[in-house]
C-alpha cells in the first residue's frame, strides 16, 4: 500500500529521464542516412503533416533533390551535406520549436523551411536571436527583410504588380479583390489599391473569406452583380477549389471576366480541376513549362525521383534553388559560419531553371523574372507574357511613386 | 435589387447543403444521442467514392456514386457502431471524443491512401450551367435534399421498420420490453444516419474541394442545424436548415464571410436562450 | 430523450469513502512532494535548456488540463472550447509584450496592416498589473456570462459541448479577421523581454519554468481543496444528478457556471504564461482542434482524477513532441488510436488503471 505513492512517481521519473535522454542525437535516424561523421547538417522544416502539408511536402522534395545532386558532385567544401527533417505541423509554434530545435540541438549550418508568412513570422525572432540562417521559399506580402532571412520566393514587385501590369496592357479597368482573410491578400489588396488608383484602373470590390471557407455562392453572386473586368483572386488552399468550381457553374468563363491568381500553381490546378479553371492567369516567375536548359535537368530529375506522374511548381523551384544558393555562398565563403555565408551571399548569380537568379545582398532578396501563364487544357501553365529580365527585388516598394505610404502605414 | 433577390435562392441552396450534411446526424445525434464526430469523414467517404468510381463511370460518377455512396457509408457506420459505439450508448460526452478519435485515424487514412493533395471529380456535362443566378449542380443538391427529407419522412413514419426506430428512440427500455430487438434497430439506424453522409459527400464534390480535410470543414455547421432543429426532429432540422441557410446568405451579402459566420453563431446562440432544446422538443416526462 | 445515468454506468467514479485510513491520507501528499522534487530540482539539473522550455510548455497545457478535469471530470460539463479562455489570456499577455516592445510606438503588425494609431482597446494593456488581471478577469468573466446563460436554461450534455466548440470557432474566425487589431493568423510573436528580463537567455527561461511549476503546484492544490470542499461534493452531485440536486432546494446553474468561469480563469492564466514561454499566441493554438486535443489528454490521464488531467496533459503533448520528431505521420494514427483504446478499454484513464492495480494488490 504505501509504495503504491512510487506507482505514480515512478513512471513521472522516467518521463522526466526520457525527456533528457531524447536530447541531441536522438535524431540521429535522419543522420544515418546523409554520410559521415564529416558531414554539413542542414536542416529542413516545413509541414509534413496537417493542413499545410499538401503544399509543403512537395518543396520538401525538392529540397532533398538538391541535397542529394549536390552531395553527389561531391559535396560542399569537401563535405557532404546531411538533410535533417523536421515537421512543422501546419502549426505557427510548432516551426518557432522546431526552429530552435534545428538550431541549438542538431546545430545545423542553415534551415530552408517555411511556407505561410505565419509561420515565417513565428520563425523569424527564432533565427534572429540566435544568429542563424533561413531560407524561406515562397512568394509573400513582402515589407520584411530581416538580415537572417534568405527569401527566395518573389516579393510583391515581382508578382503581383507584373500581374497588375499585365491587367493593363490587356485593357482591364476594374477590379474585383477576392482573398483568404490572413496577411498575405490583405497586404497584397493594399498594394493592387494603391496601384489601381495611380493608374486609372479601379477597384469595385474586395472581399475576404476566413482560410478554409467553401462556400462561395454569395460571394460569386457579388462578384457577377459587380461585372468587373477581371478578378484578382488571393485565396490560399482548398478555398480555391471551391471558389473556381462554384465560379464556373455561375456561367463565369475566363474569356470575360479572367482571374488572376497568385496562390495556384501546377500542383493545386490538379485538384481544382482542370475543366474548372483552364484559360484562367496566374503570376509566377517560375512554371514547369519554362523554357530553359536548367528547367529540362530539374524537370527530369525530380519526376526520375519522385514519379512521372508529378509536377514541379513555383514554390518547389524557388525551395530547390535555395539549396544551391547557399551552397554557393558557402563555397565563396569558405566557410558554413552564417556572418561568413551572409557577405559572401551578394551578388552570386546562378543559371537556375526560372532563368538567371542573382541574390541582392542589400535586402537578401532574389533578382526574379516575373511570368504571367495561363491555364492549359492539359493541366499545365503557359507563358504569355515575362518581363524580360530579372526584376530588382524590392520588398518595400520604394522604387514605385505610387506605393509610398504603403510601408510606413 | 437584383443582387439583393438572388441571395434567396442561394440562401436556399446553402440551406440544402446543411440539411444534406445534417440529416444523417439527426439520425445518429439526435435519435440515438451519440454525437458523432466522425460523420464529416463519413461524408469525405463519400466524396472519395465519387471519385473512385470516375474510373468506370466516367463523367456520370456522380450519379452511379450516389447509391455506392449510401451503402460505403453506411457500413463505415455501422463498422463503428458494432466495434465501438455500441458499447457507449447513454454515455454522449464518450462517444463525442471516441468518435473524433475515429474521425482523427479516418483523415489520415485518406491521407495515405488518395494523398494529401485534392484530388478532381468532374461534374457531369448536363449538370453544367445554370438559369440565372442557380447553377444546375445547386439545384441538383437542393432535389438531393429534398429527396432525401421525403425518403426519409415516408421511411419513419410509412415503415414498420421505421416506426420501431421510433419507439426506441422515444424510450429505450419500454421498446426493449415490448419485443423491439433494440440492437437491431440501432444497426439500421446508424447504416442510415451514416449512409445519408455518404450521399451528402458526392454531392459536395459539385461545389467544393476533395480532400482529407473535407469533413472538418463542415461538421461544425452540421452540428449546428441539428442543435438548432432539436434532436430528432426532421421539420426542426429542414426549418434550421433554411433558416441558417438564408441567415448565411444575407449576413455573408451585407457584411462579409468571415463576420456572417460569426453573426450565425450568435444568433443560434441567443436562439437557444428562447428555446434550449431546440425548434421542437419531443414531449417527455423522462428526467436526465 | 431518456439519457438516464445510472450508477452501474462506468463513466461515473464513485465518490471516496467516507474516512480513510491515516496511510492512505498520507500517500497524496507523498507522491505530490515527490512529484514537486522531481519537477523544482531534478527536471532543471538534468534537462537542456531546450528540454527544459518544452517541460514548461507542457505544465502550461497541464494548467489548462487541470481547469478540463475540474469543469468535466468533477462537474460533468464537457469543455471543447477551452481555447477561448486561453486565448483572452494569451492575447492580453501578448498586447503588454508588444507594447512595452513598441516603446509607444505602433507595435510591428499594426504597421504592416496599415493601422495609424494605437487602438483604444490596446491602450491599457501598457500597463502590466492591467494586463495580467486581464489574463484572468476576462476569461472568467465571459466563461460567467456565458454559463449564466446557458445553464439557467438547462443548456447540458451534448448541447453545452458542441456551443462551447462553435465559439472556439466563432472566436478564432473574429480574430482572424480583426487583422490590425489581432495580428490575423499570424497572432502576436516577436517578443523581446519580459518584466526587463531578456525571453532568449537560458536564465529567463529557466526562471519561467519555475514560475509555471510553481503555479501549476498551487492552483493544483487549490483545486483539489475546491473538490474536497463542500460545494465540490456538490458539484459531483450536480454531474451526477442535476434534477435531483435541483429538487433538494440548490441551484445547480450556480454551481456550474463558478466551476465553469474557474476552468476558464485557469486557462487564462496558461494562455498568460503561454506566451512568455512559447513566445508567440495565435489563432491557430485556440480553435477547436487543440481544444479537443486537451481533452483528449485529460481523459487519458484519467478525468476523475485532478492528477489524471495533468498527467495526462504532460504526458500526451510529450508523446506529441517525440512523435513528430521521429515518425510524424504516425502520430495522428497513433492518437487516434490510443483514444479510442482509452475510451472503450480504460474511461478512468491513466491513474484509473493504476488504481485500480493498486486494489486489486491490496
Amino acid at each position: 500500500m504505501r509504495n503504491s505513492a512510487w506507482r505514480i512517481a515512478l513512471p513521472l521519473a522516467a518521463l522526466v529521464v526520457a525527456l533528457g535522454a531524447c536530447g541531441p542525437g536522438s535524431s540521429s535516424s535522419q543522420q544515418a542516412a546523409g554520410g559521415g561523421e564529416d558531414g554539413i547538417k542542414v536542416g529542413i522544416l516545413h509541414s509534413l503533416s496537417g493542413t499545410m502539408a499538401i503544399s509543403e511536402v512537395t518543396v520538401k522534395d525538392a529540397e532533398l533533390l538538391a541535397i542529394e545532386e549536390i552531395n553527389a558532385a561531391g559535396g560542399v567544401l569537401g563535405k557532404k551535406l546531411i538533410p535533417v527533417v523536421e515537421d512543422g505541423a501546419s502549426d505557427w509554434p510548432t516551426f518557432a520549436e522546431k526552429a530552435t530545435k534545428l538550431i541549438a540541438q542538431d546545430k545545423v549550418a542553415t534551415v530552408f523551411g517555411g511556407w505561410t508568412s505565419a509561420s515565417r513570422k513565428a520563425m523569424l525572432p527564432v533565427f534572429e536571436r540566435r544568429k542563424a540562417l533561413l531560407w524561406y521559399p515562397v512568394q509573400y506580402e513582402g515589407l520584411e527583410s530581416s538580415p537572417y532571412i534568405f527569401y527566395t520566393g518573389a516579393t510583391t514587385n515581382q508578382q503581383i504588380v507584373p500581374g497588375l501590369e499585365y491587367l493593363k496592357e490587356q485593357g482591364k479597368k476594374k477590379l474585383f479583390l477576392v482573398g483568404s482573410d490572413y496577411v498575405f491578400p490583405r497586404t497584397a489588396n493594399k498594394v493592387i489599391k494603391a496601384y489601381a488608383a495611380a493608374n486609372g484602373m479601379e477597384v469595385i470590390g474586395e472581399e475576404y473569406t476566413p482560410l478554409g471557407h467553401t462556400e462561395y455562392s454569395t460571394l460569386v453572386n457579388k462578384v457577377v452583380q459587380a461585372k468587373p473586368d477581371a478578378v484578382f483572386n488571393t485565396l490560399n488552399g482548398d478555398s480555391n477549389v471551391a471558389f473556381f468550381k462554384q465560379l464556373k457553374s455561375a456561367g463565369v468563363t475566363a474569356e470575360d471576366m479572367p482571374t488572376m491568381s497568385v496562390s495556384v500553381a501546377e500542383e493545386e490546378v490538379k485538384g481544382i480541376g482542370v475543366d474548372n479553371i483552364a484559360g484562367h492567369l496566374v503570376a509566377w516567375n517560375y512554371y514547369q513549362t519554362t523554357d530553359t536548359p536548367a528547367n529540362t535537368k530539374f524537370v527530369q530529375a525530380f519526376k526520375a525521383k519522385y514519379g512521372a506522374d508529378k509536377v514541379t511548381s513555383d514554390p518547389m523551384e524557388a525551395g530547390y534553388n535555395a539549396v544551391y544558393l547557399w551552397a554557393e555562398a558557402v563555397k565563396k565563403a569558405g566557410t558554413v559560419e552564417v556572418e561568413a555565408v551572409k557577405k559572401a551571399a551578394g551578388g552570386i548569380a546562378l543559371e537556375r531553371p526560372e532563368g538567371l537568379v542573382t541574390i541582392d545582398g542589400e535586402n537578401q532578396h532574389m533578382y526574379k523574372t516575373a511570368r504571367i501563364g495561363v491555364v492549359q487544357p492539359d493541366g499545365l501553365i503557359k507563358e504569355v507574357w515575362n518581363s524580360g529580365e530579372p526584376i530588382k527585388p524590392d520588398p518595400y516598394l520604394k522604387g514605385y511613386p505610387w506605393a509610398a505610404g504603403l510601408a510606413s502605414g | 435589387m437584383e443582387a439583393f433577390l438572388n441571395q434567396l435562392p442561394i440562401g436556399l441552396s446553402i440551406g440544402a447543403v446543411l440539411l444534406l450534411i445534417a440529416l444523417g446526424l439527426t439520425f445518429t445525434f439526435g435519435q440515438m444521442g451519440v454525437i458523432n464526430m466522425a460523420h464529416g469523414e463519413f461524408i469525405m467517404a463519400g466524396a472519395y467514392t465519387a471519385y473512385l468510381l470516375q474510373d468506370w463511370a466516367g463523367r456520370q460518377a456522380v450519379i452511379v456514386a450516389l447509391p455506392v455512396a449510401f451503402v460505403v457509408a453506411g457500413l463505415m457506420g455501422l463498422a463503428l457502431e458494432r466495434a465501438a459505439i455500441r458499447h457507449f450508448y447513454g454515455r454522449p460526452l464518450d462517444t463525442l471524443l471516441l468518435t473524433w478519435g475515429v474521425s482523427l485515424v479516418l483523415q489520415q487514412l485518406a491521407r495515405d491512401l488518395f494523398g494529401a493533395p485534392n484530388v478532381q471529380v468532374q461534374a457531369p456535362q448536363w449538370l453544367q450551367g445554370g438559369l440565372g443566378i442557380m447553377p444546375y449542380n445547386r439545384m441538383f443538391i437542393l432535389a438531393l435534399a429534398v429527396g432525401s427529407v421525403v425518403a426519409v419522412w415516408a421511411y419513419m413514419n410509412r415503415t414498420g421498420q421505421g416506426r420501431r426506430m421510433q419507439a426506441v428512440m422515444q424510450n429505450r427500455r419500454l421498446a426493449s420490453t415490448s419485443g423491439i430487438d433494440t440492437g437491431r434497430v440501432d444497426m439500421r439506424t446508424f447504416f442510415i444516419g451514416s449512409g445519408l453522409a455518404g450521399i451528402a459527400g458526392v454531392a459536395l464534390t459539385l461545389i467544393g474541394p476533395v480532400g482529407p480535410a473535407l469533413g472538418t470543414y463542415y461538421i461544425v455547421d452540421a452540428f449546428l442545424v441539428v442543435v438548432a432543429g432539436g434532436l430528432g426532429q426532421l421539420r426542426g432540422a429542414v426549418i434550421a436548415a433554411a433558416g441558417l441557410g438564408l441567415l448565411n446568405s444575407y449576413a455573408e451579402f451585407w457584411t462579409d464571410a468571415s463576420l456572417a459566420k460569426v453573426i450565425v453563431f450568435a444568433v443560434i446562440v441567443a436562439f437557444l436562450q428562447f428555446r434550449p432544446q431546440g425548434l421542437f422538443v419531443v414531449r417527455s416526462r423522462a428526467l436526465t | 430523450m431518456s439519457t438516464v445515468v445510472t450508477s452501474k454506468d462506468a463513466s461515473v467514479a464513485p465518490l471516496p469513502p467516507g474516512r480513510p485510513s491515516w496511510r492512505a491520507r498520507l500517500q497524496g501528499p507523498a507522491v505530490f512532494t515527490a512529484v514537486a522534487v522531481l519537477a523544482l530540482v531534478v527536471a532543471p539539473l538534468v534537462l537542456e535548456p531546450f528540454r527544459l522550455g518544452l517541460l514548461a510548455k507542457y505544465l502550461v497545457y497541464a494548467i489548462v488540463a487541470l481547469g478540463i478535469g475540474l469543469a468535466w471530470g468533477q462537474g460533468g460539463m464537457l469543455v471543447l472550447g477551452q481555447g477561448v479562455f486561453f486565448g483572452l489570456g494569451g492575447y492580453a499577455m501578448g498586447m503588454y509584450l508588444k507594447l512595452t516592445e513598441a516603446q509607444g510606438g505602433l507595435p510591428d503588425f499594426m504597421v504592416w496592416s496599415g493601422v495609424e494609431e494605437l487602438p483604444a482597446l490596446w491602450a491599457p494593456f501598457a500597463n502590466p498589473v492591467f494586463a495580467l488581471a486581464m489574463a484572468v478577469v476576462a476569461p472568467v468573466v465571459v466563461a460567467a456570462l456565458l454559463g449564466a446563460l446557458v445553464f439557467r436554461q438547462r443548456v447540458r450534455g451534448a448541447y453545452f459541448a458542441i456551443l462551447t466548440q462553435a465559439l472556439a470557432a466563432a472566436f478564432v474566425i473574429l480574430l482572424v479577421g480583426q487583422q490590425g487589431l489581432t495580428g490575423g493568423t499570424n497572432g502576436l510573436t516577436n517578443f523581446f523581454e519580459l518584466f526587463g528580463q531578456d525571453l532568449a537567455l537560458d536564465s529567463t527561461q529557466r526562471g519561467l519554468y519555475f514560475v509555471v511549476a510553481v503555479v501549476l503546484g498551487l492552483l493544483y492544490l487549490g483545486a483539489r481543496q475546491l473538490v474536497n470542499s463542500r460545494f465540490g461534493r456538490l458539484l459531483v452531485a450536480v454531474r451526477d444528478g442535476e434534477d435531483r440536486v435541483r429538487f433538494l432546494g440548490y441551484n445547480p446553474a450556480t454551481v456550474k457556471t463558478v466551476t465553469f468561469a474557474i476552468s476558464a480563469g485557469m486557462a487564462g492564466l496558461a494562455g498568460a504564461l503561454f506566451v512568455p514561454v512559447v513566445g508567440i499566441i495565435s489563432p491557430a493554438l485556440l480553435g477547436v482542434v487543440p481544444s479537443l486535443e486537451l481533452v483528449v489528454a485529460v481523459a487519458v490521464g484519467g478525468r476523475f482524477a485532478l492528477a489524471g488531467a495533468v498527467l495526462g496533459a504532460v504526458v500526451m503533448n510529450y508523446a506529441k513532441t517525440v512523435f513528430s520528431e521521429e515518425l510524424s505521420s504516425a502520430w495522428l494514427y497513433l492518437q487516434g488510436a490510443l483514444f479510442i483504446l482509452v475510451m472503450t478499454l480504460a474511461p478512468k484513464g491513466i491513474i484509473g488503471l493504476l488504481r485500480r492495480r493498486k486494489e486489486a494488490a491490496g
